[in-house]
């Protein structure tokens, strides 16, 4: 068969039922297996979207979410979300065309280089030289993208070799030698930690997007409730402890609680679960966490001591250390009243500083109101997308996510444009559920075009659009840090987004008034088909509480 | 012999140590197997632009493993954390092997050419330091003499220094090579 049937059959093999992408001239012949091959594609009409999108049904479903692209620009449409998937470790693979093999290097028409321009945001990434190697590259490349750390792997095929007749075997068994995760963790280590946790006086759970990977949820619910152990997450890992809960501190990091932030700054053992320790979680280095001591649990041996030195490192796969740890835990049968002082100091700072705002007197409708409406109008079990920006601090602090896979974001590249197509994205791996786009005016533009889209293929998504007429993160920053200064944050003539939506073939409708936000949004969650509901909130308000770039927990504002 | 005793669950936290690996202060070689594929290469100099690291020396050979490439290569361990290096290395799919050659078990060699303006009497006297220096002269003109020196980075350096006011036209050195000491492979 043809390379490119070959491609189809391995999408298959992987168990792929649907990929995103769009189509040029030097990807025509995978487009062409593409017709009959039994593999559903997804036309979007751009490819960022396309990208996006693969996250999130692979941040959805966990699967490994796939996305084709020409040569060219088509290849430089996906960086973005190639690096936003590297960031938040997402397994995807992106297959792209290449100009024909004898044209490589003579700057052929919608020629770049794919695997140069993306070396530095892939996990890994192969440019096939023989039409033979095909089957394996892509076999090689969904074992390496959903294996260990996940990440995003790219193969990029010229065009003349995606064409030739090659024998084609399944490819059962994978083996790179200079590829294999360590997965069980230490037992020794395992031990120590778990004696660490016994004896600590003032523990905080920390965790990240890792356990979300690794479905560890359960297990780090386990653990955590062995004890009273005190849960925080990060922005990544909201949904890997369920919230509400008496453990739950709430997010930690530069919009995170202040219980959360205080916990950690006077934790006596932080243990890090499949978190990396980003500087909008430390703030400042020298000041973060100083009495902690750490055990950090991460499949990537890299991210063990790379920002904060670790004292006791668990290098492997958190669903199978965390039972381990568990079970070491239980043995020591500690005696749990040892944390009621440190419970009282944290119920303390819960009762003294809880997240809230100051609800509007009239009919205007607060930013974080409309999140905890969608959380009413949602019943809190939709899945939840985000854009970047305000918005989608206020969902990460004001919708309670109970489960892990609902709650997908940008959280490490922070892109704006990302939160609708990887509803669309979310909502094709998960039909049966609500999903539902948090969306930024500003971000929204981004990637608007997704939502012909939704209307051609059918997804229905629910966009609540938190319009406040600006860029209102970077307003924020303006208002606080530089004077009020605003430069470049008004959005000035925005759409009509009922419009809008009713122009691409979505319903639209609009929010103005407090008192009928949740009926509006059931209205729209109730409506068939892709729904975008703009909502009119307060213009100038801001997100906290908060940590200014660069300093410690402690000098919390707001 | 019964079994061993359970540890006393009891531990202060205050002794968990960090353990080692960070800042050495020292330069490492760090001797690196890899597939001989396209772009290898590119893909370890550019994670240590990307990462923030410097290489002061690299060298790439074949093996004697047609689909295998080793580079040597030394990194300075007081400005940035080896370890660090080495696992940010080992993540990389083509990278097959890392060594962290401790210097005492290892002899290590570089090559080095120096083009030198020898004219008059300081010709002999270049011929003569370079007799010391177990180097050949390797190019002679009216003007110039050119001398190959091999050695540990240390020699090669010592013997620029000594040559340097005679007249150095350029110099070209290869970058450290090395094995480990002994019959074990490196
Ligand atoms: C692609 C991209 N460009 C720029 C930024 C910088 N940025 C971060 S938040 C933000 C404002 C986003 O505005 P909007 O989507 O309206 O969200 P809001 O903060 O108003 O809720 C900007 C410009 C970004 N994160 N991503
Ligand atoms: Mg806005």
């Amino acid at each position: 068969m043809r390379a490119v049937d070959a491609i189809v059959e391995c999408l298959k093999a992987e168990g792929v039922d649907t990929v995103f992408g769009l189509p040029g001239g030097a990807n025509l012949p995978t487009y062409d297996a593409l017709y009959d091959g039994g593999v559903r594609h997804v036309l979007c009409r751009h490819e960022a979207g396309a990208g996006h999108a693969a996250e999130g049904y692979a941040k959805a479903s966990g699967r490994v979410g796939v996305a084709l692209a020409t040569s060219g620009p088509g290849a430089t449409n996906l960086v973005t979300p190639i690096a936003d998937a590297m960031m938040d470790s997402v397994p995807t693979v992106f297959v792209t065309g290449q100009v024909r093999t004898e044209l490589i290097g003579t700057d052929g028409f919608q020629e770049a280089d794919t695997t140069g321009i993306t070396m530095p945001v892939v996990k890994h990434s192969i440019l096939i030289q023989d039409p033979r190697e095909i089957p394996r590259a892509i076999s090689e490349a969904f074992h390496i993208a959903r294996t260990g750390r996940p990440g995003p792997v790219l193969v990029d095929v010229p065009q003349d070799l995606s064409r030739v007749d090659i024998d084609y075997d399944p490819i059962d068994s994978v083996s790179l030698p200079g590829y294999q995760p360590t997965v069980e963790g230490n037992a020794k280590q395992i031990k120590l930690a778990a004696k660490a946790l016994a004896n600590a006086r003032r523990p905080v759970f920390y965790a990240g997007g890792g356990v979300i990977n690794a479905n560890a949820s359960d297990e780090l619910s386990e653990l955590c409730l062995a004890d009273a152990f005190p849960v925080t997450c990060t922005v990544m890992g909201l949904g890997a402890f369920p919230a509400p809960h008496d453990q739950w501190l709430g997010m930690l990091g530069m919009h995170g609680t202040r219980a959360a932030n205080y916990a950690m700054d006077e934790a006596d053992l932080i243990c890090a679960v499949g978190a990396r320790f980003d500087d909008r979680i430390t703030g400042k280095l020298s000041e973060f966490a100083p009495r902690a001591k750490f055990i950090h649990i991460d499949i990537d041996p890299a991210e063990i001591s790379k920002n904060v030195p670790a004292h006791i490192p668990i290098v492997g796969d958190a669903k199978r250390i965390l039972p381990k740890l568990v079970r070491e835990y239980r043995a020591l049968e500690t005696d749990g009243s040892r944390l009621d002082g440190w419970w009282e100091r944290i119920r303390g700072w819960r009762e003294k500083h809880p997240l809230g705002y100051e609800d509007s007197v009239d009919s205007e409708i607060k930013p974080q109101y409309m999140v905890e409406a969608m959380y009413e109008a949602t019943d809190g079990k939709a899945i939840v997308t985000s854009d970047v920006g305000q918005h989608q601090m206020w969902c990460a602090q004001y919708y309670d996510f109970p489960k892990p896979r609902r709650w997908i974001n940008s959280g490490g590249l922070g892109t704006m444009g990302f939160g609708l197509p990887s509803a669309l994205g979310a909502k094709v791996a998960c039909p049966d559920q609500t999903v539902v786009c948090l969306a930024g005016d500003g971000s929204l533009q981004m990637n608007i075009q997704e939502l012909a889209t939704c209307v051609t293929e059918n997804v229905p998504v629910k966009v609540f659009l938190m319009n406040n007429h600006y860029l209102g993160m970077v307003r924020q920053w303006q208002e606080l840090f530089w004077d009020r200064r605003y430069s470049g944050v008004d959005m000035g003539t925005t759409p009509d987004w009922v419009k809008l939506a009713e122009a691409y073939g979505a319903t639209g409708m609009r929010a103005t008034e407090k008192g009928s936000l949740v009926e509006t949004m059931r209205e729209a969650l109730a409506t068939e088909g892709p729904v975008v509901v703009d909502v009119q909130v307060t213009k100038e308000e801001n997100c906290y509480p908060m940590i200014p770039a660069g300093q410690a927990a402690r000098d919390m504002v707001g | 012999m019964g079994e061993e005793p359970a540890p006393p669950a009891v531990l202060d936290l205050d002794e968990l140590q960090i353990p080692g690996g960070g800042h050495t202060g020292r330069r490492h070689i760090l001797s690196i197997l890899v597939e001989n594929k396209p772009g290898v290469l590119a893909r370890i100099s550019g994670l240590f632009s990307r990462r923030g690291f410097n290489i002061d020396t690299l060298a790439v050979g074949p093996t004697d493993d047609p689909r295998i490439s080793r580079i040597t290569l030394t990194v300075d361990g007081a400005l940035h954390p080896i370890d660090q290096v080495t696992k940010q290395l080992h993540k990389l799919v083509n990278v097959l092997k890392i060594r962290d050659l401790e210097p005492r078990e290892t002899v290590a060699r570089e090559l080095a050419l120096f083009k030198l303006a020898a004219e008059g009497e300081s010709r002999g006297q270049i011929v003569q330091f370079a007799e010391i220096f177990r180097g050949k002269v390797i190019d002679v003109s009216k003007r110039s003499l050119t001398v190959e020196v091999t050695g540990t980075d240390d020699k090669i350096e010592a013997f620029e220094d000594l040559v340097r006011p005679y007249g150095l036209i350029e110099m070209v050195r290869t970058g450290e090579i090395a094995v480990a000491r002994g019959r074990s492979t490196t």
